[in-house]
């Protein structure tokens, strides 16, 4: 049965049914406990499951990853959180050099099921260290799953499907999202990592977006509907493995294509997707691929600046229409 | 390998510190000492006997207010009285960004309250010249070293007249010229850099010291563990401070704490003399500063100091404490206040009294919303009078690259 629940909800749901369902499924984290999360991802679940399954931890990054390689080896199926994506890079080594090489490593014999939830994103005036959306840093990593939703339907399915994973994932927690209402079904199901989804289907141009970007994404394509500019989007929900089919397929009908994403542009994980999209499609493109992202500096905390930084509606429109109207081949 | 294992061996269990919540601060400090209890070690005293201290705690000021023992430092009425308004200066200053929070003037902002003498008192006992490498609590060391309200505020603004053009979250200040070294969103990364700093005084021959500052929570980064190995080391001329204020966002100090009594305790393994200060207690906050200098100076290296105190509000204005905490804490807290405790010695020396005290409290109100009435006229992040667009570019380099450049034109056009 579905109904309408927020994208932390979703989580939330996700996290608990695998923990109702798998009793070596736990969670480690900075205030995740009676606090539930600074941003109420873990809310309630320490009351359900008691300290020992989700444990407040003291303020490492570096330690709450090892202990999650740690234990995932062991066998248990971890959740550790790091409130930030920024603080990732605390933390790197363990997530680099040990969770996404260990498999490989010891010949194989070793599985890491491991969760590492994170949120990331801008555009909560959160400054140039709370606000980074680092993905092309650890997509960039062979041994390692990225997940990014855009709502709260592919969030619980995603996050399930992570959990159940045999591989370490990343699961990137979008923070402006946190609130956004959506339909999502009670009972557990999951969403197989590395499957796009094409939100709208369209004739003109194939836009690619992610995160928070696929929903301004999506607004523009509708407004540009009422022009006569028919545009196709697709969300990769999972950035690594990438689905570079679906968007391959979508390039081919459309000879076109837009790529958004929060992150800055210069080798931003939309510089992988064009280059995929000219060895896969070059004789189908009407147009370069365009990219619409942040410059390079650093996140500025204002308002005022931040507007200017991230990826706007107006900017993603210019973009599309730019592209629609260089004459066809 | 000599046997097999027992069926009859226990299961392993963790322990998880317990009660983790609803416990309230006063059951979790523990060794308060009393004031003039303990003895001042000279400044080369062997590690080994600083050690003992360790499950003390420093205090000068007794219930009556009197100023007693080893510690009682030697500074004259006036400069008690500085102290004294620095701290309520602080709190007003907090007191009227936190009403700017609400009028949505700032969408973010920290305040120190209840912990102002750490702050205020060892900044009396530094020099000019010598370098903070704060946390976010520190206010008081700028507002001690004379650092302008009004910049101040304008950097929690975000105004046009902000020294950190918008790019900065608020109370992440940043003044070289008043020693207060950048502060960083990821904690710890400053303690570090406060050792390297201290080094890179005395490689150059230099006469000026290193402060690093730590919440006690964030002591379980790796920062800080390496930190004091690099300190010990080298004994370079910085002082360690542990703000132990019991709370980390939700988490009480237990479980940074671990097994060990106190945070002390995290010198004596580096060999790092360390001891336990009551941090309401001003006048043992400006003698234990005091004496962690002189060390300093003297090329007797590191010292550690954990300052007792509490967070008495929120984290930031971004979390809600009824939700974690109990409210009777404060109330309770053994420690007291650390501007009545001031003021109490003040007036047992007939030195201040309560129409002083009035007149000072509407003087610092007014130095504050004056101060504040000025900032609020340069705008704020409500009426977005920051720089252009195009300020993003600047200095993300030394010098701005082409390709930067291009950017920037680029950004104009569209805005």
């Amino acid at each position: 049965m579905s109904r309408k629940i927020s994208y932390v909800q979703a989580f939330n749901e996700a996290v608990r049914q695998e923990m109702r369902a798998d009793e070596t499924v736990f969670c480690a984290g900075e205030d995740i406990g009676g606090f539930g999360g600074v941003f109420q991802t873990y809310a309630g679940l320490q009351e359900e499951f008691g300290e020992e399954r989700v444990v407040d931890t003291p303020i490492s990054e570096q330690a709450i990853i090892g202990l999650g390689v740690g234990a995932a080896a062991t066998g248990s199926r971890p959740i550790v959180d790091i409130m930030f994506m920024d603080f990732i890079c605390v933390a790197f080594d363990q997530i680099v050099n040990q969770a996404a090489k260990m498999k490989y490593m010891f010949g194989g014999s070793a599985t890491v099921p491991l969760t590492i939830t994170t949120g990331g994103g801008g555009g909560l005036s959160a400054a140039a260290q709370h606000s980074q959306s680092l993905e092309a840093l650890i997509c960039h990593i062979p041994g390692l799953k990225v997940v990014h939703p855009s709502n709260p339907y592919d969030m619980k399915g995603l996050m399930t499907a992570c959990i159940r994973e045999d591989n370490p994932t990343i699961m990137i927690k979008h923070k402006r999202l946190l609130g956004m209402q959506g339909e999502v079904p009670e009972e557990p199901y999951m969403i197989p990592l590395g499957t796009a989804a094409t939100l709208r289907e369209g004739a003109d141009v194939t836009v690619v977006a992610w995160g928070r970007m696929v929903n301004e994404a999506f607004d523009v394509a509708e407004k540009l509907a009422e022009d006569g500019i028919d545009v196709e989007v697709i969300d990769p929900r999972t950035l690594q493995p990438l689905d570079s089919e679906t968007i391959v397929e979508s390039v081919r009908k459309t000879n076109r294509a837009v790529i958004v994403h929060e992150a800055v542009r210069f080798a931003g994980l939309g510089a992988e997707v064009a280059a995929q999209i000219q060895e896969e499609a070059f004789d189908y493109l009407d147009a370069p691929v365009a990219r619409v992202a942040a410059p390079f500096s650093p996140v500025p905390f204002t308002p005022a600046l931040e507007q200017h930084y991230q990826p706007s509606a107006a900017r993603i429109e210019q973009a599309i229409r730019d592209i629609v109207a260089r004459p066809g081949a | 390998m000599t046997t097999d294992r027992d069926d009859t061996d226990q299961p392993l269990r963790l322990r998880i510190p317990e009660p983790a919540r609803g416990q309230h601060a006063p059951d979790r400090v523990r060794y308060i000492s009393a004031a003039g209890e303990m003895q001042k070690p000279a400044l080369d005293e062997k590690v080994e006997r600083v050690a003992l201290m360790r499950k003390q705690l420093v205090r000068v000021l007794d219930d009556e207010g009197r100023a007693v023992g080893d510690w009682a430092p030697d500074i004259s009425v006036d400069e008690k009285r500085r102290g004294l308004r620095n701290m309520m200066l602080v709190r007003s200053y907090d007191a009227r960004l936190l009403r700017a929070h609400r009028q949505g003037k700032t969408s973010f902002y920290m305040q120190s309250l209840g912990e102002e003498a750490i702050a205020c008192g060892q900044q009396q006992a530094l020099l000019p010249g010598d370098m903070h490498f704060p946390t976010y609590r520190q206010q008081g060391l700028l507002i001690s070293a004379d650092y302008p309200l009004v910049t101040m505020m304008n950097q929690v603004l975000s105004n046009e007249h902000d020294p950190l053009h918008g790019r900065q979250l608020p109370v992440m200040y940043s003044s070289k010229a008043h020693g207060f070294f950048t502060i960083s969103g990821n904690l710890a990364t400053q303690y570090i850099q406060a050792v390297g700093w201290a080094m890179a005084s005395a490689l150059r021959g230099g006469t000026e010291i290193a402060a690093a500052w730590i919440g006690e929570g964030a002591t379980a980064e790796s920062d800080f563990h390496a930190a004091l190995v690099f300190a010990s080391t080298y004994q370079a001329p910085v002082i360690l401070n542990i703000v132990n204020n019991h709370w980390a966002i939700s988490t009480p100090e237990d479980f940074a704490r671990g097994a060990s009594a106190t945070f002390a305790d995290r010198g004596y393994g580096f060999s790092i003399p360390a001891i336990r200060v009551d941090g309401n207690d001003y006048l043992a906050v400006y003698a234990a500063s005091q004496w962690a200098a002189e060390r300093a100076r003297k090329n007797l290296g590191p010292t550690l100091i954990e300052w007792i105190t509490l967070r008495v509000g929120a984290h930031s204005t971004s979390d809600d404490p009824s939700v974690y905490r109990p409210p009777e804490e404060t109330e309770q807290f053994p420690l007291g206040d650390p501007i009545q405790r001031l003021r109490q010695h003040l007036e047992f020396l007939d030195e201040w009294d309560e129409e002083r005290h009035v007149a000072l409290q509407a003087e610092v109100d007014t130095q504050v919303n004056e101060a504040f009435a000025e900032a609020d006229s340069h705008g704020s992040v409500k009426t977005g009078d920051v720089g252009s667009a195009r300020t993003m570019f600047d200095d993300v380099f030394a010098e701005l690259p082409r390709h930067l450049r291009e950017q920037r034109d680029r950004v104009e056009e569209l805005s």
